[in-house]
């Protein structure tokens, strides 16, 4: 799992580092991504009963629930977040006719 | 067990859920935006008097006993800063409307006002570090609508770096977030305070510590974090620039009050330490760049990143003095600088530019608009009995009975430079050839105007009557150095 974390969180910077908006924005996700499965991670992971307290039911059988809680309220708003992303994205490259982060720097010389 | 906490932050999502509804009808909009700002403000002031009167409130969320559900928390700093949020955002309100522009206003500009209202009043009053997290969400979509807002080149180009940054650092909030989970195995601010001092390895905490420190200082903009920050405030319009001054980088500065003083504890040595030089170089950093800049809108956005270092540098201190310093000079800070945009956005109209070398002559034409100015850029420096005096004095003193009296020796110089930045404005903006302004009408100018004086007004009675604010700063203070306080509270619900 700390692999895959590991593999999300670079191709993210990756990705991010690149001069196409559209891939930057592909890296955000990613990002937002290993982050979730980090706290998924850090939660503890195993156990295969519901998280319901019953007889002979202990902590250890089932995996922590609020990681997974947490990561749905995450979840929901990375998903806003990447969609409010993508239609900037989109408008700006209508507006000001380039995704190239190099032609966005807004020094004097680009208006 | 008290819900009054929860109004300052209802009652604008009401008003603002309702304001959507009806986007094109501008007198309404206007009217219950005002209505719902003036509500909170009152509900804010409300719950201020109770913390005052009664200690510390709390209310956990759905009657779970304390560590599991989520609990809500009003300390006097919190109430202070909640009550300081809306009067900001009140003026803002009554500021808007000449100068934010009737297309805007009828594009749910209000709504956006209202719903950044509802996450910074979120963000100071949860006492859970995921609904920090959560509310910090709701203001930075709030923000991330008002920076595009109106969609111009500018805007939407710069917008686009700021919701990166954002996304990168809400990415590494979770990250933070996932760690202090595996730790200690709670996420209630009062919990933690309570585990962290039995966990042992306190390598991991520290290192968990500065991951926060990260996360917040990107929101705060601390060095080197604050990168972002000029580009972005530079592209909204005044009225949104100055809700983002006042507002969104102390809600980093708060979150980073109220980690390093509750549960952050551990390794002071190290973690506070480097808080301090951190907030030393933010200063220096943002000097620089007050004084590089021909653009009054500029030099203000550096005196931002000046102030942020300014308070954290108290906060550093963690002794009696430096914290109420700090506390005082945050709301100072969070209203002076509300102001100073107000009247930079006012002069920036009647030149039609921003460009300070274009400007001159102003004091002859409209005489009281300068000498607000002035006093107000007096007011920021913190010459006496102005209300960023107090503050710095304080932070000044903390600074020297603790290890990092160096520090607050640089407070003292850049104080100089802070003076200078400002009042380079009064003599370009003022003195001078008089350079033509753009003809404005009498009733629009004092639309803007009023409430301006009456923010620099605000100002000046919370310098001269410090004596009478200090009960509540160092009622904060007294809860932000003895955690036990903030602790009973919560869990004994």
């Amino acid at each position: 799992m700390s692999v895959v974390i590991g593999f999300l969180f670079m191709a993210a910077v990756y990705l991010m580092l690149s001069k196409s908006l559209i891939r930057i924005i592909i890296g955000t996700g990613l990002l937002s991504h290993g982050a979730h499965l980090l706290l998924l991670t850090m939660g503890g992971l195993g156990g295969i009963s519901p998280p319901v307290v019953a007889d002979g039911v202990s902590v250890s059988d089932y995996a922590d629930p609020l990681p997974q809680a947490l990561i749905l309220t995450a979840i929901v708003i990375s998903f806003a977040v990447t969609s409010f992303f993508l239609v900037l994205a989109y408008r700006s490259y209508q507006e000001l006719g380039t995704d190239n982060m190099d032609l966005l720097r807004g020094t004097e010389d680009h208006e | 067990m008290s819900n009054l906490l929860l109004f300052p932050i209802i009652i604008p999502l009401f008003f603002a859920t309702v304001l959507m509804i009806f986007p094109k009808r501008l007198k309404l909009q206007r009217f219950l935006a005002a209505t719902g700002a003036a509500a909170t403000l009152i509900a804010a002031l409300v719950l201020l008097a109770k913390v005052n009167a009664e200690g510390v409130q709390a209310v956990t969320l759905g009657s779970w006993p304390a560590p599991f559900g989520i609990s809500m928390v009003s300390d006097p700093l919190s109430a202070l800063l909640v009550v300081t949020t809306s009067i900001i955002t009140l003026f803002v309100v009554f500021y808007s409307f000449p100068t934010i522009g009737v297309k805007r206003e009828q594009s749910f500009y209000y709504p956006a006002v209202l719903f950044l209202m509802v996450g910074v009043n979120g963000a100071f009053t949860t006492g859970d570090i995921f609904n920090l997290f959560v509310f910090v969400e709701v203001l930075l979509m709030a923000s991330y609508t008002l920076i595009v807002h109106g969609g111009e080149k500018p805007q939407l180009r710069e917008s686009i770096k700021y919701l990166l940054v954002n996304i990168i650092s809400s990415a590494l909030f979770v990250a933070a977030v996932a760690f202090l989970y595996s730790v200690t195995g709670t996420l209630n601010m009062a919990d933690l305070a309570v585990k962290i001092p039995q966990i042992e390895e306190t390598g991991i905490l520290t290192v968990i510590a500065v991951m926060f420190l990260v996360v917040f200082g990107f929101k705060a903009a601390i060095f080197p974090l604050y990168f972002w920050l000029p580009g972005s405030y530079y592209s909204p319009p005044v009225p949104i620039l100055a809700l983002f001054g006042a507002l969104l980088t102390k809600v980093g500065v708060y979150a980073i009050m109220r980690t390093y003083t509750l549960f952050f504890t551990m390794n002071i040595t190290f973690t506070h330490e480097l808080l301090g030089i951190i907030a030393i170089l933010t200063i220096l950093a943002g000097c620089v760049g007050a004084l590089a800049y021909f653009d009054v809108k500029k030099i203000i956005i550096y005196n931002i990143i000046i102030a942020v270092g300014v308070i954290l540098f108290g906060i550093a201190q963690l002794n009696q003095p430096g914290v109420d310093g700090s506390i005082f000079y945050l709301l100072h800070d969070m209203l002076i600088k509300a102001a100073l945009f107000f009247l930079v956005g006012i002069v920036a109209v009647l030149f039609g530019t921003t460009d300070l070398r274009k400007m001159g002559g102003l004091i002859k034409t409209y005489p009281f608009l300068g000498w607000t100015y002035l006093v107000a850029a007096f007011g920021l420096a913190g010459i006496p009995p102005l209300s960023g005096f107090p503050g710095k004095l304080l932070i000044v003193q903390g600074g020297f009975e603790g290890p990092q009296f160096w520090g607050s020796i640089v407070i003292l110089a850049t104080s100089l430079i802070v003076l200078l930045s400002a009042v380079r404005i009064f003599i370009y903006a003022f003195w001078g050839e008089p350079v033509e302004t753009v003809p404005l009408k009498k009733s629009v100018f004092n639309q803007m105007f009023i409430p301006t004086v009456i923010l620099v007004a605000i100002t000046v009675v919370f310098g001269v009557g410090a004596e009478l604010f200090m009960p509540f700063i160092s009622g904060a203070g007294e809860v932000l150095l003895n955690p036990s306080i903030y602790i009973d509270a919560v869990l004994k619900e």
